[in-house]
């Protein structure tokens, strides 16, 4: 039995390198220090894992050899005029740097998943910058946390213990106990609540919903938590304030506070369902912070407004600038999101959707990227790598990839190579290959091989290689043709 | 058959996420995506319980998943999906010129149904038909 300490989980954003595995035989058996997604992860990666690579002969998936689907994958790619090369987030940023090179080799467009994620983020964030930090200021010094449109408890399930409210800064305090006893009191109200409604008629909906009234602030020195979500999450359940912005309500919540921050009246008593005295409160509260923080997810990229909910948000965070400092940062899903945009930034000048079909990289969204360029019929050839596109884009978009030829590397038999044509198992990164994963706040950490992957099963850094070269091959050959 | 119009909100939750790294294909998945949830008020006025099937329909198309009770909605007129291949079937792509669909907060209608909620591949294969 060996213990690995220091490994890097290879789920979300928050890339949590102080997780220990156990492994015994070339087989995990235990983690410690991973949360329930991240344990699910390292503990259950070999169940439904996929190790043969497979072909479409008369419309069925049969088995073939990795020489074979490495040689129709290229094929595929060569012979298509304008391949879109998607996914990247789930794989290392050494994988990502291989597919830039092959997407320009084919002449292609190269699209990683923040197109359907923090994409409006990233426009926004190129249209006004962002004042932005690493975790770990924020973990010492933040004193006002806000999460906007976000829900790390589902999503990010130790960004709370690990980087903000939960977490023991050197500044600042963890507040553990303050909001263990509020969910005390919580369930106790929900349960004298659910008693109430088994009396009255017409159940629980009938009574007053008077949670909502519940403003519990902690003492001036202690970390603050605000959560302004659509629905009442279950991180919003541990916050010192909560704020329901109607759904589309974003925009003009952000703009309410920035009139509010500069001292303006609002002549309405709500804005998007929130009344104008709690936003006034928590215009004084962001105000009178030493350090605050602005986290957002896709509450605010995925409404209404997409990038101008950014936008406003990130002007905000300006905004408050000249009277305290305040900081914000989208909380991205994939564990090495980040590390594709950083990598196809550094390589082509553009974080996503580059297009390189002119011979040099053109970036467009809204033009250049997978969802566009899918629905409008646009790519003949793809090729999809560590994502399930056909499970996480919108109908239209996959009606049009499963009609051209498309190849799929992935450890997991998921829907999309369901319906490929080439599927070519890999590697866990991060479990059974290495590489280096970017962090939410851009910051670069090693992911590690704990264990070795099953017979013939090859990294997607060394897949991609291998595709690149037969695609040189194949275009050497046609070149001697035309010659 | 009474047919009400909500405001649809997707997004992740802890279930989706734990089960989504392993094979999309088992129950489990299923069990935790293919569902939508539901104000109380809601489920009375349309007749459903916990666990029934309802048919949830946009402009491009229909498609079948069970009620959950919320314990986190809390206005009437919005529902909750996962994020998961059951929903995305049936959102719009129309990006705006800005690479990203609109995938919260759009009007969807939903009636109760006794129609199944299809196996993921049985629901790839309806959407999408069969690869040549
Ligand atoms: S919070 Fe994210 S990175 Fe950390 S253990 Fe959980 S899933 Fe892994």
């Amino acid at each position: 039995m060996q213990v690995l300490s220091g490994v890097l989980c290879p789920f979300c954003g928050c890339c949590c390198d102080d997780i220990e595995v156990v492994i015994k035989d070339n087989t995990i058996i235990d983690v410690r220090n991973a949360c329930a997604l991240g344990a699910s992860k390292f503990m259950g990666y070999s169940v439904h894992r996929n190790t043969k690579p497979l072909i479409r002969k008369n419309g069925e998936l049969v088995e073939t050899t990795l020489d074979e689907a490495i040689r129709r994958c290229a094929e595929i790619l060569a012979e298509a005029s304008y391949p879109l090369l998607y996914g990247w987030s789930n794989t290392s940023c050494e994988a990502t740097k291989v597919g830039l090179e092959l997407a320009e080799e084919v002449g292609g467009v190269i699209d990683n998943t923040t197109t359907v994620c923090h994409g409006p983020a990233i426009l926004a964030i190129q249209d006004v910058g962002i004042p932005s930090c690493t975790l770990g200021q924020i973990r010492h010094r933040a004193d006002l946390v806000i999460y906007w449109g976000c829900n790390p408890w589902c999503a990010h399930p130790r960004h709370l213990e690990r980087y903000t409210s939960l977490s023991e800064g050197r500044f600042q305090r963890a507040a553990w106990k303050r909001y263990l006893s509020r969910l005390i009191l919580e369930s106790a109200r929900k349960r004298r609540y659910r008693a109430a409604g088994r009396v009255i008629k017409g159940g629980a909906a009938a009574l007053p919903a008077e949670e909502e009234k519940r403003w519990m602030l902690p003492p001036p020195e202690e970390r603050k938590l605000v959560v302004v979500d659509v629905q009442r999450t279950r991180t919003a359940d541990l916050a010192d304030i909560f704020i329901r912005v109607e759904p589309g309500g974003d925009y003009d919540v952000l703009q309410a506070l920035r009139a509010l921050i500069r001292d303006e009246e609002l002549d309405v008593d709500s804005v998007a369902g929130v009344p104008v005295e709690k936003l006034e409160e928590l215009a004084d509260i962001m105000v009178n912070c030493r350090f605050g923080i602005l986290f957002f997810g896709l509450g605010l990229t995925m409404s209404v407004g997409k990038s101008r909910n950014v936008e406003a948000a990130i002007k905000l965070t300006r905004d408050l600038n000249m009277y305290t400092k305040f900081l914000i940062m989208p909380m991205r899903g994939h564990f090495n999101v980040t590390g594709a945009n950083i990598v196809s930034t550094w390589q082509t000048g553009y974080p996503y959707a580059v297009d390189f079909s002119h011979g040099y990289p053109r970036y467009n969204p809204g033009e250049t990227s997978a969802i566009d360029i899918l629905s409008r019929g646009d790519a003949d050839a793809a090729l999809v790598v560590a994502s399930d596109p056909v499970s996480s884009f919108p109908r239209r978009a996959v009606e049009h990839l499963v009609k051209i030829p498309f190849a799929v590397i992935d450890p997991c038999l998921t829907p999309t190579a369901l319906m490929a044509d080439v599927v070519i198992p890999s590697a866990f990164v991060g479990i059974e290959a290495e590489g280096t994963a970017y962090r939410m706040d851009h910051v670069p950490l090693p992911l590690k091989k704990v264990v070795e992957p099953p017979e013939g099963i090859l990294s997607d850094e060394e897949i991609l290689r291998r595709i690149l070269r037969e695609v040189r091959r194949i275009k050497g050959k046609s070149q001697a043709r035309k010659n | 058959m009474v047919s009400m119009e909500f405001i649809l909100i997707t997004g992740r939750t802890i279930e989706q996420g734990k089960f989504k790294e392993h094979a999309k294909t088992t129950e489990k998945y299923k069990g935790n995506v293919a569902i939508c949830e539901m104000h109380a008020d809601d489920m009375y006025r349309l007749g459903v319980k916990d666990g029934d099937n309802v048919k949830v329909t946009t402009e491009l198309g229909s498609v079948v998943v069970k009620v959950r009770k919320s314990k986190r909605i809390r206005t009437p007129g919005m529902v909750f999906i996962p994020f998961g291949p059951w929903v995305n079937s049936i959102l719009p792509s129309e990006t705006e010129g800005s690479g990203m669909p609109h995938l919260k907060g759009f009007k969807v209608k939903i009636e109760p149904t006794s129609e199944p909620v299809p196996d993921i591949k049985d629901l790839l294969l309806k959407t999408y038909g069969v690869k040549k």
